[in-house]
């Protein structure tokens, strides 16, 4: 097992290219999240000091490394209690499904409790902790033990008075330790000012962890942070741990490796258009969706409409509200057509609401991996996460939801992420994760012709030839549509703009037709007029071919005539002409007009 | 010295039987010390009505477990109660007898 534990040459970002040398022998903790973090475990066959104030896990975590080390590593374990006896602790444990008892008949623990509660011992010159050591070896030798854990050693002090005596024998204690090849975890107890209030962090000086407990805000917070690590590669930071139903878990900020698979699946996101919009298919399965806005956007329906499409697949959708209970969003989705309640009652959806402040962040996260691990969901929603902003710091949050996107990406659900912003700010939690999501859809409203009016677009989706455009964003009786808005010289047209901009266009439509009706109309009138005035002139035309010709008939004896006219006027006016009298002006050829 | 009217003093009754055990570890010198160091201060202060039982820890180790023994060597008054016990070689004679109550503690 110990082969498997992360070396420390991946949790930092170092070349690493070369072999390790005589590399530092350790003991994995099994504890999730302390391997990562110590980069293996504690060093092997050395003491380990875990020193912190009252209440804060020191116990715990020092017994869960025992335990885990026998159900999981078959390394036997010594506790040997100062504070605590035997009863107490295999009670106290027990409520972490740590069953002592049995390890105990197992062979594979002893839990010596060490009284010193006799009195006030007399001293009467040189002494040593003899006894100490041949119950601690008689111990270890009970059972084989490879790891021991001594909690918590200070008491000592209490008990006798003379401290340069028992300062040689603990140094002579851990010495011993180091001897007998046992990997040791020695509890302390914070002092004022120092790691430990009688100094011994001086004699354990290979690896030095402090657990803190802190209240923010109401909230309160156990840390871990690994002050010393001699010879070892060690996460430096303070994580967040806590004691949950099965144990410690410290929560590590950064995850140590990248190697969930990708699936090229689609899921639908239960609006048509979306799903054109990202590339014909929805979001990828198994990805992490941010849906971002200003409130009122329509975040939670476009959440509720992808549970929605999910459970009506057959899958399952799990819906962790943070600011609705269950029974209003089934109202409030009611109301745009998405009915929530028949999914709740096929046992497909389940809702799990609760404020931010009833837990804290760790304690959240915690609980959520449960319920995800319980339910088995193909889709998560968290709705919405900025509200996590209210129980921690923008980087805690973050830790938090790396924590989460990296859990349910290796269980291969999508999650959808909502998160509340300011119009003025974008929150800090969509800065923080938004190298997290896989893809990013921003919903706002667009204000103008007084209204508010809402749009969605695609900011960022990985590996899908998105749109680019925005489309409006239309909360319907059937739930979401998505309508196309309208560009022009004012900008973006949504609402009533764009309804008044479709009407413009339809009346313009309408004009264009009408137009073209009434040219068609003129155009066949004055048809009519041409083929009017084209039978006018071959009337005209006939006439006049009439007349010419009756003239052509009559013109021989004319001719005649007028010759002896012309010539009768001639000898009258005793002149010639050269003029036909007999045309005088073209209409006379004709009489018709 | 007003040792009759001293509340915390018992002056042994030469009746009652002293019974002392003493936890030691193998042959160490301050085993040894401690042995003849109890030895002498009983033939002193308690002749006759003790009884001492040695106790090497090195071969009966569990006995350190139930008996509670952390320090070594360690003296336990089992007799007449209530259980005292005093760590150390027991070279310093008179915090010995501070602590069985043979001697009033004249140090605080």
């Amino acid at each position: 097992m110990a082969t498997t534990a992360i070396k420390a040459d991946q949790l930092t970002t170092a070349s690493g290219a070369a072999p390790p040398l005589a590399e530092l022998l350790k003991a994995p903790t099994g504890i999730s999240g302390l391997d990562e973090v110590t980069g293996g475990g504690l060093p092997r066959g050395r003491p380990t000091l875990l020193c912190g104030p009252a209440g804060c896990g020191k116990t715990l975590l020092a017994m869960e490394f025992l335990i885990r080390g026998i159900s999981r590593f078959d390394e036997p374990g010594v506790f040997m209690a100062f504070e605590e006896s035997a009863e107490d602790l295999v009670a106290n444990v027990a409520s972490l499904g740590f069953d002592l008892a049995q390890c105990e008949a197992d062979g594979q623990l002893v839990v010596e409790h060490v009284d010193l509660l006799g009195g006030e011992m007399e001293v009467t010159g040189d002494w040593d902790l003899g006894g100490l050591f041949l119950r601690l070896g008689a111990a270890i030798d009970a059972v084989g033990a490879k790891r021991v854990v001594i909690d918590t050693i200070e008491t000592l002090f209490g008990a006798f008075s003379n401290t340069a005596v028992l300062r040689s024998e603990l140094r002579r204690l851990f010495g011993w330790l180091k001897d007998r090849g046992v990997t040791a975890v020695i509890t302390g107890e914070r002092g004022d000012g120092t790691l430990t209030r009688y100094g011994i962090e001086e004699y354990v000086s290979d690896c030095v962890i402090v657990l803190d407990h802190r209240v923010t805000e109401q909230t309160s917070t156990r840390r871990l942070r690994i002050l010393k690590y001699r010879g070892s590669l060690h996460g430096t930071n303070e994580y967040p741990f806590l004691i949950g139903e099965s144990g410690v878990s410290v929560l590590p900020i950064t995850s140590p490796g990248l190697r969930n698979s990708a699936s090229t699946q689609r899921t639908s996101t239960g609006v048509a258009r979306l799903d054109a919009m990202l590339g014909n298919g929805g979001f990828y399965k198994g990805s992490t969706v941010l849906v971002n806005g200003t409130a009122g956007t329509g975040k939670s329906t476009l959440a509720a409409q992808f549970c929605d499409a999910t459970c009506s697949r057959g899958d399952r959708a799990l819906y962790f509200a943070f600011g609705e209970s269950e029974a209003e969003i089934v109202r409030n989705m009611s109301s745009v057509g998405i009915d929530l309640r028949r999914w709740v009652d096929a046992g497909l959806l389940q809702f799990r609401c609760s404020r931010p402040s009833v837990l804290g962040l760790e304690a959240h996260l915690f609980a959520m991996q449960k319920f995800a691990d319980e339910f088995d969901p193909a889709v998560v929603v968290m709705d919405p996460v900025s509200d996590l902003l209210r129980i921690g710091t923008g980087a805690d949050v973050s830790a938090m939801l790396t924590r989460q996107v990296d859990f349910l990406k290796a269980k291969g659900v999508t999650a959808l992420f909502t998160s509340l912003s300011s119009a003025a700010e974008p929150a800090q939690a969509d800065q923080q994760i938004a190298s997290l999501v896989d893809t990013w859809l921003l919903v706002k409203t667009m204000e103008g012709n007084g209204e508010h009016n809402r749009v969605l677009y695609v900011l960022k989706s990985r590996g899908m030839a998105h749109s680019n455009q925005i489309r409006e964003f239309l909360l319907t009786d059937q739930g979401i549509e998505l309508a196309d808005v309208y560009v022009g010289p004012q900008g973006v047209l949504t609402g009533s703009a764009r309804q008044a901009q479709e009407a413009q266009e339809r009346f313009d439509g309408n004009a264009w037709l009408e137009d073209l009706e009434q040219r068609r109309v003129n155009l066949e009138r004055r048809r009519e007029a041409v083929e009017a005035q084209t039978a006018a002139l071959w009337r005209e035309f006939e006439d006049e071919a009439d007349i010419v010709g009756r003239l052509l008939s009559h013109g021989s004896i004319g001719v005649e005539d007028r010759a002896g006219q012309r010539a009768e006027q001639g000898r009258l006016r005793r002149a010639d002409t050269d003029e036909p009298a007999y045309i005088a002006h073209p209409s006379d050829i004709g009489g018709v007009k | 010295m007003n040792v009759i009217n001293h509340p915390n003093v018992v002056i042994a009754p030469a009746e009652e039987v002293w019974h002392l055990r003493l936890y030691v570890a193998g042959q160490s010198p301050k085993s040894l010390h401690a042995i003849a160091n109890l030895t002498t201060l009983c033939e002193e202060h308690l002749t006759g009505h003790y009884e001492i039982e040695i106790i090497d820890l090195i071969e009966n180790p569990s006995l350190a477990r139930s008996d509670e023994i952390v320090a070594i060597p360690t003296l336990v008054r089992l007799l007449p109660p209530p259980l005292r016990k005093i760590i150390g070689d027991l070279s310093n004679t008179e915090r010995v007898l501070v602590g069985l109550r043979l001697q009033p503690d004249t140090s605080r």
